[in-house]
């Protein structure tokens, strides 16, 4: 069995179906990358991974085991916005992944102290040392968000999920932080789910894309039916669909056409 | 130039600023003057001569009967009821308010029953309470406590609510039980909103205690100016009047100041 697998998963808000039989398998490891239209379901779908929510129908398993039906420490989460607590220093943000979990959420003694230790650690890695007694608030958004995936892997999370962690922030920035998170992949090696509108990202960073859209479409009422995953494609192997490949194994090289069609439907 | 764009200066400003308050003390200096040309026995503009005298006489002379500067025991008899009612209602406002903001099944139970608690007119309560706690600095106290609580509830736990759903989440996800993130994520978040709401606060306060002092009391600031009342002695209660704004001027400047030295970060949010 895979490590995440989701079976036929449906999920309606007050009657408006969002996400219609919606089933995948992702390895350990992997790094999925989701895309798709506003409004499609992609971030419903990264709730349900997440737990926050649970679906009208169908279930998901995490190594075997169903979600127990709230948020916990096997999954991080880094939003667009509001990741970081405004009210704790950059270096207690980080200190917070390991306080939280307390009885009172906070360390105290010489815990406190070998926790704000690791913190600097991970902070001199992440190249935020300089700013560790300043308030996020004083942050650029590239650092915020630095700050708030340092943040989710101190609490050493089994998958990490990205909200659209990188659409608030200029080309440029977003340049660095692809580096940064592609570093941090190679280091720790961990299931990443990441919702993105930015396809070159989606591709550049993931090992699979997915595409959430809807297959059936009603133009007299455009909230009739939900979305699902309508392609899956391998982005190490030149973005060819997973399907195509199953059904043609000898095509090679990259796949244009599919490529524009999801372009297309972004 | 349009009037929206026109700037006053740093000098412009002070004038502007003080140009009210100028007014006011002239238009009182001119409406005195002409009743005492009229009447020197006049007592109901006191010459503001006569009202520094007596500023001065209320602040250093000791009662003759009791051998206290009444000024201060009132000034002090007044600030601990008011710190009382205003402290109970803060702790109260605090724990509800965040219990409401936080945990769905507190929120069904209490936000109703706390909109319709808060429509009671505190004042129409006040007999009630001389009734039930006697006459004494209990029911003032309560009084005070009563009249502001059911604002503090609410305006806390709305500011709770408004906290962002992405960080009580992201707190789930680094492992905070539902107390961890109330004590470490809500509470601290929500310090620097009490300090404004009991700001806010402040004056329905200031209102309830002088109210209660007025009815039954034997010191405070209230009590003297009802007192003071029956001998038409308008000097003494113009004294106290202004006493009472300037207090209560320098707790809101404090609690402002107080704020932002102990959150900084709660002044640079977006």
């Amino acid at each position: 069995m895979s490590f995440v697998q989701v079976t036929d998963i449906f999920q309606s808000y007050g009657g408006r179906p969002i996400l219609e039989r919606v089933s995948l398998e992702a390895q350990e490891g992997e790094f999925v990358s989701i895309v798709g239209a506003s409004g499609c379901g992609k971030s419903t779908f990264l709730r349900l991974l997440l737990d926050q929510e649970r679906p009208t129908r169908g279930g998901i398993t995490v190594d075997g085991m169903p979600l127990k039906g709230e948020p916990d420490r096997s999954r991080g989460i880094v939003f667009q916005r509001y990741s970081v607590f405004p009210h704790l220093s950059v270096r207690d943000n980080i200190v917070a992944a390991e306080g939280l979990s307390r009885p009172l959420g906070r360390l105290f003694g010489s815990v406190k102290r070998a926790a704000r230790a690791r913190a600097d650690a991970a902070l001199e890695r992440i190249g935020l040392a300089h700013v560790a007694d300043q308030y996020p608030s004083a942050l650029s958004g590239g650092m915020q968000q630095r700050l708030a995936i340092a943040q989710a892997l101190a609490a050493k999370p089994r998958i990490l999920l990205l909200d659209e962690p990188f659409g608030a922030l200029d080309p440029g920035t977003r340049e660095q932080m692809h580096e940064f998170l592609k570093d941090l992949r190679t280091e720790t090696r961990m299931t990443v789910f990441m919702v993105t509108h930015d396809l070159p990202e989606a591709f550049k960073l993931g090992d699979r894309v997915l595409v959430f859209d809807k297959v059936r479409w009603d133009p007299h009422d455009p909230a009739a039916y939900g979305a699902t995953v309508t392609y899956d494609f391998d982005a190490r192997n030149g973005g060819i669909p997973f399907q195509l490949q199953h059904e043609t194994p000898a095509v090679t090289g990259p796949d244009v056409a599919g490529v524009h069609k999801i372009q297309g439907v972004t | 130039m349009r009037w929206i764009n026109r700037m006053p200066g740093r000098a412009g400003h002070a004038t502007l600023a003080a140009l009210p308050f100028v007014l006011v003390f002239l238009a009182y200096s001119a409406g005195s003057a002409a009743r005492l040309a009229e009447n020197p026995q006049d007592r109901v503009l006191p010459s503001p001569t006569t009202l520094v005298e007596t500023a001065v006489r209320l602040v250093s002379e000791p009662d003759r009967r009791s051998g206290e500067i009444l000024f201060w025991g009132d000034t002090v008899s007044s600030l601990t009821l008011l710190g009382a009612g205003v402290g109970i209602a803060a702790l109260i406002g605090l724990v509800f308010g965040l219990a409401i903001g936080l945990v769905p099944m507190i929120r069904s139970t209490f936000q109703g029953f706390v909109a319709i608690l808060s429509m009671i007119p505190p004042l129409a309560v006040l007999p009630i309470l001389f009734i039930t706690l006697g006459v004494g600095d209990t029911a003032k106290v309560a009084l005070i406590a009563i009249g502001i609580t059911p604002f503090l509830i609410r305006d806390l736990s709305a500011r709770t609510l408004e906290l962002p759903q992405e960080q009580l989440v992201k707190a789930q996800t680094l492992g905070a039980s539902t107390l961890a993130i109330s004590v470490s994520v809500a509470l601290p978040q929500i310090m620097p909103r009490l300090i404004s709401a009991v700001r806010l606060s402040l004056g329905p306060a200031w209102l309830f205690l002088i109210a209660a002092e007025a009815v039954a009391s034997d010191s405070g600031l209230g009590y003297r100016i009802f007192l003071v009342r029956r001998f038409l002695a308008m000097d003494v209660i113009l004294t106290y009047v202004a006493w009472i704004t300037v207090l209560a001027f320098l707790i809101d400047w404090g609690l402002a100041r107080l704020s932002r030295w102990l959150f900084p970060w709660a002044e640079a949010r977006a």
